[in-house]
């Protein structure tokens, strides 16, 4: 079976060409996130935000980019040097694998061959995504205390506490939404949401935990503690520069992507066109394909300017009131939640029990 | 032929072996060139360690609070509690309302559990 | 040799190497890091015999959970004496006779085991999670329940070792 796979020349070929760009559109979109995000804060703030590389300062993810590559790289001598270069890049990994299980549309058909526009549609694929999150933890607990900086370490402890503590509440409430579905794939997920609507209908506490969880997990304001400036200096990336420092900061738009296409697809339909139906449509399958990452992408888009809308509005937790929300009101919350949603699918199947 | 069509099996993870694999390259790459780029002009001050300009006394490597230790170790335990949920949920509208019995069961042991550590006031940030 | 065995032997080496690196390395951050890609290889051995829930949740409990622990822990810890704690010969002989019953122990399980009952490499769904998810809610839903007593123990005990008072 394996060995069949190996020999199969294209279908290797068709999943790293996916692989690429997946993964590319993953760091573009990240890129010109940094710039919405000035665009954003500017609007906000009554001001133009960036405006002078290119037009309306498109070049300016570029301008970045070029920055950074071409500063010192600096490893400071109290670090432990190999750790120090490992953080930013087991951030970065992780960052970059999630994307593999989303399915980005239907299918496309290329030279009569169809391709699932998904890397791979595992079984567990929720499972997968909440195991990635899991190894997130360690580029910033690994570059922290790597730095050897006081810093560093208690931001790096910080964040690694949040992690985990919100970890928790965001597994629970995805049980409740995998009562409906009954499948772990998201690909089944989306399909399940074509045909009975979107779970954000069913399931409107359970996507309102999700989200307050993602906004933690990517330690965006107003959970952003390990980058509490006025409290910690810089955060867990105090001692980094060059590209190193811009892995920490990209690693972060990118879980903001990733956890912006998550919502989009766990819980707003993924690359389900609204109020069309797909199934009966006679579009060509590639334009249909097109057209349903589209819509995905849209929605995304929608929720990243929710993330940047939020960051620019609301100030941040104290890590006391923190902790309180995460596990005294998210984690109960969410087990009721997983129960109430339990009975009421019970009741509907089987009926009262007695 | 279109081999992963066919019944869950692991060359499923064959993908994300190839994205794994892409993945380690793109960021070793990145590291390696920005290591190469970029001026080198190296003083004892510049490699120093950052505390907002005073100078560090002793080491980082100091140990920290108990309470990120019993944040960890608590997390470890609901964790696994939330791991067991998930066979559940993939086969709870065939196990009914007797697989549901033994899951309140579940959540009746996690919940006194939960409301033990409240109590104690394990949960409890500022002492 | 088939892909699937190629695939078996890397993993298998990675699993050994990281393996001995965790115990020789003095550093126990190293270790931990270490522990972190033996436990990778071996969910990569699950995937091959299509236990991929276990694989996950490997990952997910393991890696993802006690390790954090136990860098927790290694952060709790005073790490700048590089000098180990004092070797007390005594322990050093202890451990040792130990460590070699439970040698004995395995090796003697692996001698008495019956060859023709190991299945062959991804035989059965019963790793995938929905077969698990029936077996663990019909036939072992007691020692299931069971298990929830254990975690409120482990609780407990979290609480008094953490808690003052």
């Amino acid at each position: 079976m394996l060995l069949s796979l190996f020999t199969d020349w294209a279908f290797l070929l068709e999943k790293l060409t996916l692989v690429v760009a997946v993964v590319s559109i993953g760091l573009v979109v990240a890129m010109y996130s940094t710039w919405a995000e000035r665009k954003v804060a500017g609007a906000l703030q009554d001001r133009p935000g960036p405006n002078r590389a290119g037009w309306f300062g498109l070049l300016q993810p570029f301008a970045d980019a070029i920055k950074l590559f071409s500063k010192e790289d600096i490893i400071p001598s109290k670090s432990n040097k190999i750790l120090f270069v490992l953080g930013p890049g087991l951030a970065m990994l992780a960052a970059v694998m999630t994307s593999a299980v989303i399915p980005w549309g239907d299918k496309i058909v290329i030279a009569g061959r169809e391709i699932t526009l998904q890397v791979s549609d595992l079984d567990l694929g929720v499972l997968y995504v909440f195991a990635v999150v899991a190894m997130g933890v360690y580029g910033v607990m690994i570059g922290g205390w790597a730095s050897n900086n006081k810093f560093s370490l208690l931001a790096a402890i910080r964040g690694a506490s949040q992690n985990i503590s919100y970890e928790l509440a965001m597994g629970l409430s995805l049980i409740a939404l995998l009562f409906l579905t009954g499948t772990l794939s998201l690909k089944g997920i989306v399909v399940g949401q074509q045909e009975n609507g979107w779970n954000i209908l069913y399931q409107p506490l359970g996507f309102l935990l999700f989200l307050v969880c993602a906004f933690a997990e990517c330690n965006r304001t107003p959970f952003d503690l390990p980058e509490a400036e006025n409290e910690l200096n810089f955060g867990y990336h105090q001692e980094y520069s060059s590209m190193k420092l811009g892995f920490y900061l990209f690693a972060e738009y990118i879980n903001m992507f990733m956890s912006s296409v998550l919502m989009a697809t766990l819980y707003f339909g993924g690359y389900d066109i609204p109020f069309f139906n797909e199934a009966a449509s006679t579009l060509n399958p590639t334009i249909l394909g097109l057209l349903g990452f589209g819509a995905l992408m849209t929605k995304t888009v929608l929720f990243i300017l929710f993330f940047m809308w939020v960051r620019w509005t609301i100030p941040r937790f104290r890590y006391d009131q923190l902790m309180d929300l995460g596990w005294k009101k998210l984690l109960p919350l969410a087990l009721i939640n997983m129960l109430i949603t339990a009975v009421v699918v019970l009741v509907k199947e089987y009926g009262w029990p007695w | 032929m279109y081999l992963l069509d066919a019944l869950s099996t692991p060359a499923q993870y064959l993908p994300i072996a190839i994205q794994f694999a892409f993945g380690v390259l793109f960021v070793a790459g990145m590291i390696a060139i920005s290591h190469f780029l970029g001026p080198k002009r190296n003083t004892s001050d510049k490699l120093d360690t950052f505390e907002s300009g005073i100078e560090q006394i002793g080491n980082a490597r100091q140990p920290m609070a108990i309470k990120y230790f019993l944040v960890a170790i608590l997390f470890v335990l609901f964790d696994v509690e939330v791991i067991f949920f998930y066979p559940y949920a993939l086969n709870f509208k065939s196990l009914g309302w007797e697989g549901f019995a033994a899951v309140c069961m579940f959540v009746t042991f996690f919940f006194a559990g939960f409301f033990y550590i409240y109590k104690k006031g394990a949960l409890k940030w500022e002492d | 040799m088939g892909a699937t065995q190629i695939i078996f032997w890397i993993l298998s080496i990675v699993a050994v190497f990281s393996a001995i690196m965790v115990i020789t390395r003095k550093n126990p951050v190293y270790s931990v890091l270490y522990l972190i890609i033996t436990f990778f290889a071996i969910s990569g051995h699950y995937v091959l015999m299509n236990a991929q829930f276990l694989a996950i949740v490997n990952i997910i409990v393991y890696a993802g959970a006690i390790l954090v622990l136990f860098l927790f822990v290694l952060m709790l810890m005073n790490l700048n004496k590089e000098s180990e704690p004092k070797k007390n010969k005594f322990m050093l002989w202890a451990s040792a006779f130990a460590g070699g019953l439970l040698l004995y122990v395995l090796l003697a399980a692996v001698h008495t085991a019956h060859i023709e009952n190991v299945k062959g490499i991804h035989v059965g769904n019963i790793g995938l999670v929905s077969e698990l998810g029936k077996a663990l809610f019909t036939t072992y839903v007691v020692p299931f329940e069971i298990t929830s007593i254990l975690f409120l123990s482990a609780m407990v005990g979290a609480v008094v070792i953490g808690k003052k008072d």
